[in-house]
């Protein structure tokens, strides 16, 4: 399981109700249900990645989240997880909206725009970056909203949404970011992890 | 001309050797009125393990009967859904025991309109009480205790029979450890409830009908139960998939015949539909179960609705639905998921893209089978002891 997983994963307590948006081949899902016995459900777009989930016996809905989110019930799960996909979304402000509704809490992770390599990349050579984490170029990329940990810090103090914890990750390192080291965390994490709601 | 009695005797002599439970206790029918003493017929595939774990209880449709794969010994054709059951498909009956009953008001056997009323010594025709598809289910219940099946590993059917699972998982939460409803809905559309009509219209307006009374002159409207199945193909396929099925392809000719024949192959394929149809079905059957289906309103029985119908499932749901059928839509099957979601329940959702309509649950539908396989083995995992 990738570090992100692992972050995620160890945020989350035993024995709760997860819900995870976007939840891929339902390894997150897999990993929570069998090692932190928490009662999982997956929210995902990809045919074959469905498949995949029902074939490990993971509960799986077909379905677009910046559609679909709407049959969960408010407050229906402990936590919602949204892995990476915040800035694919047409409306990410309403999805997320959406995933605080149904979350008590919601675990956001987001590519982060603020990484030194792309900065210097663009910087340098004036091109749009592509890196590991974000592999597509400027015509086929999914990520409609690019954001960094920075700009999702503001958002959220804008939209009055507390923000609980804050971890960014590059490669094995993981660490806490707080508006303290903003600036410095935002320069080195590839990926910054929200829980927030 | 054969008496009475050599007619009965010719009908039921095709139904002996076809596996039957009487049931004895008294069931109280949705309409008020008891049936008891009655037969089910059924049909098994693979074994029951010593565990008693690798059950899986099968829904039929409409015009299906409990010949779920193998040959059909009434129709000597292959059964219904062998596309899906039998050994190592998707339903692996190597593996799983698979058990199927025909419907009560149906005639594979089970208790119908064409049964013998013991009050007249007549078939019930029109005497036979209206059913719905809370009696069905809780008639097969006892099928379920005479096979010695305390718990199924899973429980499945598509159209009417995930109507009946619905039902099923509604009245016994507990007698399912998971459930695949296909291509179904938790109540009736005012289109499929127009559809029906169509199909009663066209049998009861047929005048060899006769209020339902023909099995004692020893006949069948045949020319209305053929315009009553016509119209089920109709909705079974989808536009596009019947425009490339036929086109304006003509039947085995080069030019129009300036008549009412058959010129079309798609007239071609509905008149051998419907006719081939008469020979194993019974018209008043037909009524009975299409308004079973019509009077299928889940939520209705609930009074927080659906949401209420599915409170405390620990049974693990699977639902599909087909991109092009119009029958029961997707959107259909997605408010069964909303309901199911709603309630807390473990559901499953996956759309399968396809032209082939509502049919689609019959046929070689490899996204569909591949689906269906993945999710039942998995259960299995889960559940076996």
């Amino acid at each position: 399981m990738k570090k992100e997983f692992k972050v995620i994963a160890d945020l989350l307590p035993n024995n709760t109700r997860v819900l995870d948006v976007g939840c891929g081949d339902g390894s997150l899902m897999d990993f929570l249900q069998k090692e932190k016995n928490i009662e999982v459900r997956g929210l995902e777009l990809n045919k074959d990645n469905v498949q995949k989930c029902i074939n490990k016996g993971l509960p799986v809905i077909q379905g677009d989240a910046e559609t679909e989110l709407h049959q969960f019930p408010e407050q229906s799960f402990d936590y919602v997880v949204l892995s990476q996909t915040l800035q694919a979304f047409y409306d990410p402000d309403k999805v997320l909206k959406e995933l605080l509704r149904i979350g008590k809490s919601v675990i956001v992770s987001i590519p982060n725009f603020g990484y030194w390599k792309i900065r210097t990349k663009l910087l340098i050579s004036g091109k749009m970056p592509v890196t590991k984490t974000l592999p597509n170029t400027w015509y086929n990329t999914p990520n409609l909203h690019m954001c960094s940990i920075k700009d999702l810090f503001s958002f959220c103090d804008e939209k009055n949404i507390e923000i609980k914890k804050v971890i960014g990750v590059n490669e094995d390192k993981i660490s806490l970011i707080k508006k303290s080291n903003l600036e410095i965390k935002n320069f080195f994490s590839k990926v910054g992890i929200f829980l927030i709601g | 001309m054969p008496s009475l009695a050599g007619l009965f005797f010719w009908m039921n002599s095709k139904f002996e050797n076809i596996k039957k439970i009487e049931v004895s206790k008294p069931l109280k029918l949705d309409c008020g009125k008891t049936i008891n003493n009655f037969p089910l017929a059924y049909e098994t595939y693979g074994k029951l393990n010593s565990n008693k774990d690798n059950a899986i209880l099968v829904f039929h449709a409409l015009t299906g009967d409990q010949f779920v794969t193998g040959t059909n010994p009434i129709t000597k054709k292959e059964g219904w859904w062998a596309t899906a059951v039998g050994p190592e498909k998707a339903i692996d009956t190597n593996k799983y025991f698979v058990i199927c009953a025909n419907v009560i008001g149906g005639c594979m056997g089970s208790l119908g309109p064409k049964n013998i009323n013991p009050k007249t010594n007549q078939p019930y025709g029109l005497d036979f009480p209206v059913i719905t598809i809370r009696d069905m289910i809780r008639a097969q219940a006892s099928l379920l205790d005479y096979l010695g099946v305390s718990k199924l590993l899973c429980a499945t059917g598509g159209s009417m029979g995930g109507m009946q699972l619905l039902q099923f998982c509604a009245t016994f939460p507990e007698k399912t450890f998971s459930a695949i409803p296909i291509a179904c809905s938790a109540s009736h559309s005012a289109q499929n409830i127009a559809l029906n009509e169509l199909a009663r219209q066209a049998i009861m307006a047929d005048p060899v009908w006769d209020n339902g009374k023909y099995l004692s002159k020893n006949v069948q409207p045949k020319n209305g139960l053929a315009v009553a199945r016509m119209v089920g193909h109709i909705s079974y396929l989808s536009e596009k998939g019947m425009q490339e099925k036929f086109g304006r392809k003509l039947q085995e000719k080069a030019d129009y015949e300036f008549s009412f024949n058959a010129d079309f192959q798609v007239e071609s394929y509905l008149r051998h539909q419907g006719y081939t149809f008469v020979d194993r079905f019974d018209a008043n059957s037909i009524l009975y179960i299409t308004r079973a289906m019509d009077y299928f309103d889940l939520s209705k029985q609930f009074t927080g609705g659906l949401v209420e119908a599915f409170k405390n499932q620990k049974t693990r749901f699977l639902v599909m639905s087909f991109s092009s059928d119009w029958l029961y839509t997707t959107k259909e099957n997605k408010d069964i998921v909303i309901a199911l979601n709603s309630s807390g329940a473990d559901v499953s959702y996956s759309e399968i893209i396809t032209d082939k309509g509502h049919d689609s649950f019959l046929l070689n539908e490899p996204e569909f089978l591949k689906t269906l396989k993945g999710f039942l083995d998995s259960m299995y995992e889960k559940f076996k002891k």
